[in-house]
C-alpha cells in the first residue's frame, strides 16, 4: 500500500534520463540521509538504507513524472527504511501514545526550554519516540516539508498530518523532560 | 482543562498551516485563553530547540560516491541473461559496426561542433545548477581576488584570471573546482543583482575566438575564448549582463 508512486515503469535510464535523475532527485541526498538516519538511529546502517533508497529511485525514475522530486525520493526512502526496520530490527513501539496517563500540564516552557538546550537528551528524546512519529517530526522540524508533503510522503492523509505532528510534539515534550520514564516505557 | 478547542489547532497555527480565516480566529481566540497561550509558548520553546541543537545530519561524502557508482552499470538484465540465437548475435555486431561508423562521421569537426557545443553548454548549466545546491557555491568564499587566485595555485594545472568587477555591478563571490567534459575547471562566482554567475575557465590551444550566446533550460550562457583560455559563463539574469561581464573579463 505504501508502495503507490514508486513502483510504476522500473527499468534502465537512457542517458538523458540519467542526466535529469542527477539533476532532480540526487541533490536531495542529503534530505535521504538525514531521514534514514533518524529512522533506523544510527549512521552506519542509514548509510546502507539510503543507498538503497537511491538506487530504488533511480530503477524506478521512469515512475516520476515531475513534481516534487524531494517529496518522492522521500517516499522511498521512508518506504524502504521501514522494510529495513522490519527485517533487522525487533518491532518498536507502534501504540497510540496514551494521553490520559501521560499529559501532564506540567510541561512547562521552562522546564522545556532547559531539557531542551542539550542537544543529546533531544536526540534521545527524538529517538524514544515510536518511528510513525518520529519521521513527521523529522519531516516537519528537520526538513522543513509542508503538510501537504509530509502527506505524500508517509502516505497519512493531508487531513491527519496536523493532529500526527500535535501527538507527537506533545509526546517528545514529555519524553524530553522525564526522559527516564520514556525509555522505561519503551524498555531502551 | 476549560478550552474547548481541538488541541492540533495550535500545531496548524504553529505551522503556519492553517488558512487566513482560521489563522485570525485562533488569534482573537488566544486573547481570551492563557492555556492556549502557554501550550503555543511550549511548541514553540520545542521548535527552537529542536532548530538550535541542529539535529539535520549530512550524508558522508562516501555516500555520494557509493551512489554514483551504482547508478554507472546500466545493464538491461532480462535480455542478457537469455542465450540468444546465433543470427541475433550477428546482427548485434553489425550494429555496433554500424553505430561506430556512424559516431566517427559524427565526430568529424564541423559536422559535429554545433551538437557538441549544444552538449557543452548542457554540463554547463548543470554545473551551475549544481552549485547552486546549499553550500556547493563556493570552496573559498572571498571578495578579494588576492585570496581567491592563489586558491586556486596547486589545485589545477593553470592559472585561471581572477578578478573582482564589484565596482561595475559583479561582485566576486568566490570560486570552486568543478568538473566540465571530464576535465578540472575553475569556477567564479560572481554576484549579479539577486542572481548568481557562474564563469568557468580552462586552457584551450584554440585560437581566440568571438562570443557565442544561447541559453538552455531558461539559464542564459555566454562562451569565448581568449589568450588561451576557454570561458563560459551561465546565469539566470538576463543575457545582456553576460556581454556586460564577458566584456569586463576581456579586458
Amino acid at each position: 500500500m505504501d508502495q503507490s508512486l514508486e513502483e510504476k515503469g522500473g527499468g534502465v535510464l537512457d542517458a538523458l534520463e540519467a542526466e535529469r535523475f542527477n539533476l532532480l532527485v540526487l541533490p536531495h541526498l542529503d534530505s535521504a540521509f538525514n531521514l534514514a538516519r533518524w529512522l533506523v538511529r544510527n549512521r552506519t546502517d542509514a548509510e546502507d538504507v539510503a543507498q538503497e533508497a537511491m538506487l530504488r529511485a533511480y530503477r524506478f525514475f521512469g515512475g516520476f513524472h515531475g513534481g516534487d522530486a524531494r517529496a518522492w525520493l522521500l517516499q522511498i526512502v521512508r518506504n524502504t527504511c521501514f522494510t529495513w526496520l522490519e527485517k533487522n530490527r525487533p518491532p518498536e513501539p507502534t501504540a497510540e501514545f496514551n494521553e490520559e496517563v501521560h499529559v501532564t500540564n506540567s510541561v512547562t516552557p521552562e522546564a522545556l526550554a532547559i531539557a531542551g538546550n542539550n542537544r543529546d537528551r533531544l536526540a534521545r528524546a527524538l529517538e524514544a519516540l515510536p518511528p510513525r512519529f518520529r519521521e513527521v517530526i523529522v519531516l516537519r522540524e528537520l526538513e522543513g516539508c509542508s503538510y501537504k508533503e509530509i502527506a505524500a510522503i508517509t502516505s497519512i492523509p493531508i487531513g491527519t498530518v496536523m493532529s500526527a505532528l500535535s501527538r507527537a510534539r506533545r509526546q517528545l515534550q514529555v519524553a524530553l523532560v522525564n526522559p527516564a520514564r520514556e525509555e522505561a516505557a519503551h524498555g531502551l | 482543562m476549560d478550552c474547548e478547542l481541538p488541541r492540533a489547532v495550535i500545531h496548524g497555527y504553529l505551522d503556519g498551516e492553517l488558512d487566513p480565516v482560521r489563522a485570525a480566529e485562533f488569534e482573537r481566540h488566544l486573547e481570551e485563553c492563557p492555556e492556549c497561550v502557554t501550550a503555543l509558548e511550549s511548541q514553540e520553546s520545542l521548535r527552537s530547540s529542536l532548530h538550535r541543537a541542529q539535529l539535520y545530519e549530512k550524508a558522508p561524502p562516501q555516500l555520494r560516491q557509493k551512489v554514483l557508482a551504482g547508478m554507472r552499470p546500466s545493464e538491461p538484465i532480462s535480455i542478457s541473461s537469455r542465450r540468444r540465437p546465433v543470427i541475433a548475435q550477428w546482427l548485434a555486431v553489425a550494429a555496433v559496426l554500424l553505430l561506430s561508423l556512424y559516431s566517427g562521421w559524427r565526430l568529424i569537426p564541423g559536422l559535429s561542433e554545433k551538437n557538441s557545443q549544444t552538449a557543452l553548454a548542457a554540463q554547463i548549466v548543470d554545473a551551475h545548477l549544481r552549485s547552486l545546491q546549499p553550500g556547493h557555491l563556493t570552496d573559498v568564499i572571498s571578495t578579494d581576488q588576492h585570496t581567491v587566485k592563489p586558491w586556486f595555485d596547486g589545485k589545477l594545472d593553470f592559472s585561471p584570471p581572477v578578478q573582482d568587477f564589484a565596482n561595475d555591478g559583479f561582485p566576486l563571490q568566490g570560486g570552486r573546482l568543478d568538473v566540465v567534459g571530464g576535465r578540472t575547471v575553475a569556477a567564479l562566482v560572481y554576484g549579479r543583482r539577486k542572481h548568481f554567475v557562474s564563469v568557468f575557465i580552462w586552457p584551450t590551444t584554440e585560437k581566440d575566438e568571438a562570443a557565442r550566446t544561447g541559453s538552455q533550460q531558461g539559464y542564459n550562457w555566454i562562451n569565448w575564448r581568449k589568450n588561451g583560455m576557454e570561458f563560459y559563463a551561465v546565469t539566470d539574469a538576463a543575457a545582456p549582463d553576460l556581454t556586460q561581464l564577458q566584456a569586463l573579463l576581456s579586458h
